[in-house]
Order: C-alpha cells, then structure tokens, then sequence
C-alpha cells in the first residue's frame, strides 16, 4: 500500500510542477465549456426573411407584421419582384422569400382562401424544415386572427372550429438549448483530459526512460497502475466539480438529480477511460502515437455518443457500435441525473455496462502491460 | 557453481526473429568483483545486460543472479539489484530529494529509513546545497553520480551500470570510479559496461564481446599478455579487427 503512496505522490508532484501542462489540465477545459455551450447550438435564429408584397393592402402589411414580430425572423426591406429576391437568396443574402400574391386581401375576403408563396433555401435541409414550421406556425395564427376579425360581422355562427394543441415542456420548461448541451459538453471535457493524460503519461515514461528503471524495481504491476492512474481519477473529479459550478452559475443549468449519484457514476466511467488509456500506451512507443490513436477513438465516440445528433436516427448497424461507446452512458447518464432527477433505478442499465467495461478495460490494459520484453 | 558466483551465465541467447543479439554467452562473477563488460556498439552488451536484470527474456539458456534464476525468480532478482542504465534514469522534473524518497518509497524502505539514507547520502556527495534542486538543471556527471547512490538505496548485491560515464569529463570519470571502488570494497559486486579502455584496466576482469559473442574473458594483465600488446585499447582494437 505504501509502495503506491509513492507513485501517487510522485505523480501529483510532476502534474503540479508542469507549468505547461497545468493551464491546459484546467483552463482549457473550461474555456471549452464556455464557448461549446454558447455556439453548440441547433437552433434556427436570425432568418433573413425578404418578402416581395405585389397586394400592399393593410391585410398583407400586418402579415409582414407577425413576421417581424418573432425573434427567429430579420425582416428585411421589401423587394420590388420576386426576380431580385431569387439573386439575393442566391447571394446568400436571404434564406427566405414570402411572396404575396396580388388580390391577396380580396381573395382571402371573397373566397375565405388565399395563396401564398414561400421558397426557403434548403441546403442545410434541417434548418430549412424548422424554418418551414416556424413560417407555417406564424401564418397560421395570421389566418386565425384574419378569419375572426374578417368574418365576424357577417358569419357569426359559422365560426371554424380549430382543435389547439397546447404543448408543456417537462425537463426543460423553456426549451434552453444550454440546458441539453452543457450536461453533454461536461461530459467531453472529462473524457478528453483523463483520456489524453493517461495514454500519455506512461508512454512519457517509456520516451524518457525511467520506466525501464521502474521495470528493474520489485514493483508489482497493480502497484504502478494504480498509483499511475489514480491521480487522474482525482483530476477527472476536479474537473467535474469545476465543470458543475460553471453550468450552475454561468448557465443556470438545473441539477435535479443526486450528486452522490452522479459521482459515482463518474468514478466508474473515469476508471473506464483509463483503463483505455492504459492500453493504449501499452502499444505505443511515443506521445504523438499514443495521442493520435486517443484522436481516433475519442472522434468517434463524440460523434456516436448522440450528444450532437440522435442516435435514434443513426443507421441500425451504427446504433448497435454505439452500445460499446462509453460516452453514450455518460452523457444519457448526465442528462438523466442532471435534468429529470434519475435516481439509481432509473440508470441502471448503464450503470451496469458502465461498470463492465470498466472490468475489461482495465484487464485489458493490466494484462497487456509487461515489465519484460 | 560456487558458493561466491553472484551472477552465473549459461549458454545465454537471445534472438529477435532471425538475428541473434546474444549468442550462446557463459560466465561467471565473483562477490565483490568489478566486472568490466565491453564490446562495440550493437555487440549485444546492453541485450544481455537486460536479460540479467530480469526485464528481457532469454530465449535460450540460463542465469542467475544473486543466486536467483532471472527467468523464474525475476522479482526476487529485482529486489537485490541496482541498476542505472544508459540513459538518464532519474526524473529530471523532481529534485534530488524527492527522488531518493521516490525510489527508496518503491523498494519499500520505511520512511525513517529514507530520511537517514538521504541525509547519508547528500553528506557523502557534498550536494547541500542542491538537495531541493531538480535534477534537470544538474550538470550530467551531477546526475550520474546521484543515480549511482540512488541504485545502491536498498543495499542490493549487485548494481548493474550501463555506460554509466557516457560523455562525462575526466575528472568526474575519476570521481565515479572512486565510488565505485568504494562500493566494491564494501562487497557489491559491480557490473559494469563502458567503451572507455582507461575504465576498463580499473576493472578486476574485463569480458569483450563481438556480434553477440564473448570474445576474450580475463584479467586486464591477462589479456594485455595474451595479445601481447601494452594497452586495453589495443587488446580492444585487435579482437574487434581479427574478427572482421
């Protein structure tokens, strides 16, 4: 037990004493976090809305009204013809065109219908549908009001009836994008750092040499990873604890759940990473090897850990590669505590996948390592 | 074997894939000796070496060191060897305390133990005033001799040396070797490679290797006689030219 003291202690000596390393260990991280939360975000802001008005009746002003009443729309001056609106979305300088039609207010009086014509520019497709529903929701209540005030004198009885949907949203009341993101961005920041350190550290050793000298000392194999790998346990903690503070305060993110839950888990989780960083500089010689195959795996389990995209719309075959992605528990495991207040129940299957690759990782890498050649 | 063969080598190989590094090597080292093992670069010293001290494995023969088989008893060899390699093998970003606590701590020295060693030790290399200075803002001959005397911590048998007065000046060279004869006296045996021929007449035998075989095995005098010259050097020379 004593022997592991030493390299614990020795460990902690060298991390503190790198006056490099230090600031990448914890301002990086958080830097990260900050500007992740603000810029990683699927919503559709700041539309560049034109419209091409050929009725100029009070009927079509108070449409362009509502447009320039929501905050998702930048209504822009109006367009003589729909021909200069086309240039300017193939300028870029428009993702929208609302065209109405002339006649638009007597139609709509006359026959109780009218058409309007709408072109979005869909090359990013995903933006182009909300912007689609965004339009849709906002011609609707148009349609609504125009209805009620137009036909109310003389059609008193014959009101449309509307079903109305009233939507509440549970875990994330107004919808804040940050709410969903950071608990996932903390996620990342303790992943990267533990993963990155402890594939480099031993591989350091082996680059400079002393790990040869460890090699010819009586040291027990568990005694040396342990000692190697609990430092960063301690650091993946103090990150989260930083990490946790800054949601709080910064974003105002809730924590519904338990801490103790989430630490626990995370205790878990970390030994997983290490374990993989273990092995993975079991079978390199240098840093820049050990640092680019961290590269490689860490890339694919952000993209595959639904943090950004879904994994419910992945592919089958690449839904089930995402069964054998830790980071996948951890941010569904993040998300769950955090947000709805999970308890132990609710997370135990990933709790349990969790904790058995934490085994065989960590076999993996004490086997794999070898103080002989 | 003797009952005073500290280490004992037979018909030690080693091959990696079809070249041989260490060709069918056997000899023996007395208690107390100082052990010279030279040869030119690539001869196969340092793969041997390793095999001795338990972190390579032989693919044919057998050793013992300190009266433990290094291919069975590996961890008990371990415990009673020093060994200051080749390259650098202290931690430059510790100072030389906190080095001495971190090797005597892994070879299970009691931390009263570590603290009066230490003491010992700054005393005896004059080092006051660098004590809590890291190790990488020594001067090379500095370092080598603190990792001399943090190999030797837990009073092991034997302290393997591999080119431990690599670009080092002569003075310090001198220096060195007055601890190393020192260590001898007190009954370490040393065993040690080097390519300087001056170091090697120091040496109470001198073993020379040529492509992964032991060449020529005896005293300085010995050998000097056998090849009739009046030099190490030239005993070196004129084994590494007859073979080619």
């Amino acid at each position: 037990m004593n022997i592991i003291r030493y390299i614990i202690q020795k460990e902690f000596k060298q991390i503190f004493r790198n006056k490099a390393m230090l600031p990448i260990i914890f301002v990086l991280p958080l830097i990260q976090l900050i500007i992740l939360s603000n810029a990683a975000t699927f919503e559709v802001k700041n539309i560049k809305f034109a419209f091409v008005d050929n009725d100029k009746t009070s009927l079509s002003r108070e449409l362009v009204e509502k447009f320039e009443a929501s905050s998702y729309f930048n209504v822009m001056t109006d367009f003589p013809s729909e021909k200069l609106a086309s240039k300017a979305m193939l300028e870029g300088k428009v993702d929208v065109i609302l065209e109405i039609p002339s006649y638009f207010e007597r139609q709509l009086l006359k026959n109780k219908k009218a058409d309007l014509s709408v072109i979005i520019n869909a090359i990013d497709g995903a933006a182009a549908g909300v912007e689609n529903v965004y339009i849709n929701q906002i011609v609707q209540q148009f349609t609504k009001k125009a209805q009620v005030e137009l036909f109310l004198f003389n059609n008193l009885g014959n009101q449309p009836q509307n079903i109305e949907t009233i939507p509440s949203f549970w875990y994330n009341e107004t919808l804040n994008y940050k709410t969903f993101m950071v608990p996932g961005i903390l996620v990342l920041l303790v992943t990267m750092i533990t993963l990155f350190l402890s594939g480099m550290n031993i591989v350091r050793e082996k680059e400079i040499g002393t790990l040869e000298q460890i090699n010819v000392t009586p040291i027990k194999k568990y005694q040396f990873i342990i000692g190697k790998l609990f430092p960063f346990l301690v650091l993946g903690m103090v990150l989260l604890t930083v990490g946790l503070i800054i949601s709080k305060m910064l974003f105002q993110i809730p924590i519904v759940g338990s801490l103790t839950l989430m630490y626990l888990y995370t205790i878990i989780y970390i030994l997983v990473i290490l374990g993989m960083g273990l092995f993975i500089s079991n079978f390199t010689d240098t840093q820049q090897q050990a640092m680019f195959i961290a590269w490689f795996f860490m890339v694919i389990f952000i993209l595959m850990s639904g943090l950004f995209t879904p994994i419910e719309s992945m592919p089958q075959w690449a839904q089930l590669l995402t069964e054998f992605n830790p980071i996948k528990y951890y941010v569904e495991v993040m998300r769950m505590v955090m947000l709805k207040g999970a308890g132990l129940s609710d997370i135990y299957p990933q709790v349990l996948k969790t904790f058995l690759f934490a085994i065989a990782m960590n076999a993996l890498a004490v086997i794999s390592y070898k103080k002989t050649s | 074997m003797t009952k005073d063969n500290m280490i004992q080598v037979q018909n030690l190989t080693k091959m990696f894939g079809d070249f041989t590094a260490v060709n069918n090597i056997s000899f023996e080292v007395e208690k107390g000796e100082v052990f010279g093992f030279l040869g030119a670069n690539g001869a196969g010293k340092t793969t041997a070496m390793k095999m001795l001290i338990g972190i390579s494995k032989p693919t044919h023969g057998a050793a013992t060191v300190a009266g433990y088989n290094v291919l069975t008893e590996a961890e008990q060899v371990k415990r009673n060897i020093g060994y200051m390699s080749q390259r650098f093998s202290l931690y430059n970003d510790l100072t030389i305390k906190e080095n001495i606590v971190f090797f005597g701590g892994i070879y299970g020295l009691s931390s009263a133990d570590i603290k009066e060693k230490s003491q010992a030790m700054i005393n005896e290399l004059g080092l006051h005033d660098m004590a809590d200075s890291l190790v990488g803002s020594l001067p090379l001959g500095w370092k080598q001799k603190v990792a001399f005397s943090v190999a030797l911590l837990h009073n092991p048998k034997i302290v393997f040396l591999d080119e431990p007065t690599g670009g080092v000046d002569p003075i310090t060279r001198r220096q060195f070797w007055e601890m190393i004869y020192m260590e001898a006296n007190r009954g370490v045996t040393i065993f040690v490679t080097t390519h300087y021929m001056d170091e090697a007449e120091y040496c109470d035998r001198v073993s020379i290797m040529v492509a992964g075989k032991i060449e020529a095995l005896d005293t300085p005098k010995n050998l000097k006689r056998q090849f009739q010259v009046d030099s190490m050097n030239q005993v070196f020379l004129k084994l590494a030219r007859n073979i080619e």
